[in-house]
């Protein structure tokens, strides 16, 4: 592509240094199997790998041997390797996140088992755990967290949860965190702490509307429940705060690395380039833009114009269908390399010093890994 | 002349999901083009506020606030109608649900200082999407004022969450209850959920033909079928393109089984250099393409197989504009989904 950096996935992955590559971008893009391309090419060049998945594609565990994913990081058979002596041979483990496992472990680290029980019994600590929106992207952060403080593996290939847009990952563990740390929690912690009704005397008037507010539209029930939670969580709020600020200096540290996945489509490339721009925002390090399902053709030297010109001339005298049928599918590919050569270039000519490597678009859906190892072919290549 | 049958007669709500990629916005605006041509009144809803309604119908940035984007075209024997656009966002949705319910519209700021607008709409469990459903519940079921009452919207379109999240985002009444056993927002979650839970909205489904959108959708279905009183609507095909070659050649395309010599002295009689190389560089492209295609038969016959009807929604090479936009619409108009 013109003007823009070559992004040499290859050398990424053999330094070393690398520690965590997450990659992001929109939903549909191919990202949770780039990720795992990513993982096995980098297992079968020597590193300890292991893939961290969000996306409960049966498809994906199927095409690395795993009948299923889960939170537990399992062992990909049939890794490849140049290698011949046992040292310098890679490994490759695979898991899918498991966000209400997950808040439970944390629970349970951080508070003595009465407390934890209680508070896993919680109905508004259920429903939290299993469905608040930001939940998922707090717990991938947070399992990339302990990934990473195991030393087990040299290298961690996260891909980040199918949100909305692609960045709230970067936003929701803070935001959780701030809720967890916030005047409502003081707020709604006070009357447990002191007992009963009393509180209304010794709140302000602030409070005490606010809480009316909060009645009226939860209903006091719910709000009860909101309050249990919460204190029963108190001791843990300190636990919260630093765990997200760890993972989100983990996310800043030299050794992490993003890529940016996206298609050569309008709304993909947009998302990525808002994408782009918040990761220097937040002085996050940026490998690069991975460009996916990239059109090629075998016969670039012949014209989208010079092969419909070409079908036209032969359809006039009405032999060589073959030719023609051809012809006309060779003009559509060699429109759809321009369209999408000009979307790549915009994108280059907003972000000129984002390096990309493109992925070639694949005939088949990736059914095992082979189709995995063919596509980090693509873009090591 | 009275109003033609369609698949969907009767439905007022349609919620439209669909996996990351697969183009829901795009098939939603489409839809709400194709419900609103003879003279109707058409609401299209965003709900994850990304502005992709804006994006697509080329207007600046919406707000909270219903506003007329595209006309439907007239035709010889029916007037054109109009496409409103909303984006709705939780945050507005509660202030105006105070301000309607409790006139408690000057809380809104001493709410967001205190962080509740952060606890309401993003933390509490449901409750977004409650504000969410209740806000195009409450489009659907608005009246003018005065005597007649008429409804102000024939059809309500929402550019719903995706099919991961669809059957979470429309069964919030199970995800409230067992938060609010009573109260205002269980009362407010009831009425949402029988206006979602009638014949008066159907959930559609938009993929492409690839596996795992197509797994994601038959998996969609499956979860929402397992919902009482929820809808199914159609499942809308998107960016379907015509075969490379005549039916009985793809086989053989796919293997690299087409005649070589046959297509290199066509190419030749066209007057192309090299005919043999490029011959053999064409066939490699048809029997990518025909690979494809295979691909794309058998995730036919599995959407085929699902019960659902099916609508297709044809690729369009330049990217989808306005122009694109009013013949997706046209296609759904043809094939009975509006």
């Amino acid at each position: 592509m013109a003007g823009a950096p070559p992004l040499d996935v290859d050398r990424l992955i053999d330094d070393r240094r690398t520690r965590i590559i997450v990659c992001c971008g929109s939903g549909g893009v191919g990202k949770t199997t780039t990720a795992a391309a990513i993982g096995l090419r980098a297992a079968e060049r020597g590193r300890h790998v292991v893939v961290l998945t969000v996306d409960p594609a049966r498809r994906l565990a199927q095409s690395m041997g795993l009948t299923s994913l889960d939170n537990t990081p399992r062992l990909v058979d049939g890794i490849g390797n140049g290698h011949a002596d046992e040292e310098s041979r890679g490994s490759l483990h695979a898991m899918m996140l498991d966000m209400k496992r997950t808040f439970d472990e944390i629970v349970e680290a951080h508070a003595d088992p009465d407390r934890a029980a209680q508070i896993l019994a919680n109905p508004f600590y259920q429903s939290l755990s299993s469905s608040f929106a930001g939940t998922q992207e707090y717990m991938a952060m947070e399992k990339l967290g302990q990934l990473r403080r195991a030393e087990e593996w040299d290298l961690i290939v996260v891909d980040t949860p199918p949100s909305r847009s692609a960045l709230d990952f970067l936003d929701a563990p803070q935001r959780l965190a701030r809720f967890l740390d916030g005047r409502l929690i003081r707020l709604l912690t006070a009357p447990a702490k002191i007992g009963g009704r009393a509180y209304l005397r010794v709140l302000n008037a602030g409070f005490g509307m606010v809480t009316g507010v909060l009645t009226r539209i939860l209903g006091a029930q719910m709000l009860r429940d909101v309050q249990t939670f919460v204190s029963a969580l108190d001791t843990m709020f300190g636990g919260f705060r630093e765990r997200a600020d760890y993972t989100y200096q983990l996310l800043r540290a030299p050794g992490t690395a993003f890529l940016v996945v996206a298609a050569p489509e309008p709304d993909a490339l947009r998302e990525a380039s808002y994408f782009v721009e918040r990761l220097a925002q937040e002085r996050m390090p940026l490998a690069g833009l991975l460009l996916n399902r990239v059109q090629r053709s075998p016969a670039a030297r012949l014209s989208a114009a010079g092969s419909q010109a070409a079908a036209e001339t032969l359809q006039v005298n009405g032999a060589y269908p073959l030719a023609v049928a051809a012809l006309r599918r060779h003009a559509e590919r060699m429109q759809q390399v321009s369209v999408q050569r000009r979307l790549a270039e915009h994108f280059t000519a907003a972000h000129p010093i984002v390096p990309v490597a493109e992925i070639p678009a694949q005939a088949e859906d990736v059914h095992d890994l082979a189709g995995l190892r063919a596509i980090g072919q693509a873009f090591g290549a | 002349m009275s109003t033609r049958d369609t698949d969907w007669d009767g439905v007022r709500l349609h919620v439209v999901t669909g996996k990351g990629g697969t183009g829901k916005t795009t098939v939603a605006g489409a839809l709400a083009l194709a419900l609103a041509s003879g003279g109707k009144r058409v609401l299209l809803m965003e709900v994850e506020g990304r502005q992709g309604i804006a994006q697509l119908f080329d207007v600046p940035p919406l707000p909270y606030e219903e506003r007329k984007v595209a006309v439907a075209p007239a035709t010889m024997t029916r007037p054109g109608g109009d496409v409103f656009a909303l984006v709705a966002d939780p945050e507005s949705a509660l202030v105006e649900y105070l301000e309607m319910f409790y006139n408690l519209r000057h809380a809104g700021t001493a709410l967001t200082r205190l962080g509740v607008m952060d606890f309401a709409t993003t933390i509490a469990p449901g409750l977004r999407d409650v504000l969410l459903t209740g806000k195009a519940a409450e489009a659907v079921r608005r009246k003018t004022s005065g005597r007649t009452g008429a409804r102000v919207y024939d059809a309500v379109v929402m550019d719903a969450p995706p099919t991961g999240r669809i059957g979470r985002f429309l069964n919030v009444t199970s995800e409230v209850s067992g938060l609010a056993r009573m109260g205002p927002i269980r009362g407010h979650a009831d009425t949402v959920q029988r206006v979602i839970r009638s014949p008066d909205t159907a959930v559609h489904f938009v993929t492409v033909l690839e596996e795992m959108p197509v797994q994601e959708t038959l998996d969609g279905i499956a979860e929402l079928s397992g919902l009482t009183g929820i809808q199914i609507g159609g499942i809308m095909i998107n960016m379907t393109r015509p075969l490379p070659l005549p039916q009985d050649q793809i086989q053989a395309a796919a293997q690299g089984q087409l005649d070589a010599d046959e297509l290199a002295l066509g190419l030749k009689t066209a007057g192309l250099d090299d005919s043999r190389g490029l011959a053999a560089a064409l066939l490699d492209e048809l029997a990518a393409d025909a690979k494809t295609a295979l691909g794309q038969e058998l995730q036919r016959s599995r959407l085929d197989d699902a019960g659902p009807p099916c609508y297709e929604l044809p690729w369009i090479s330049d990217g989808v504009d306005l122009g694109g936009l009013y013949r997706l619409a046209a296609a759904l108009r043809e094939q009975g989904a509006a």
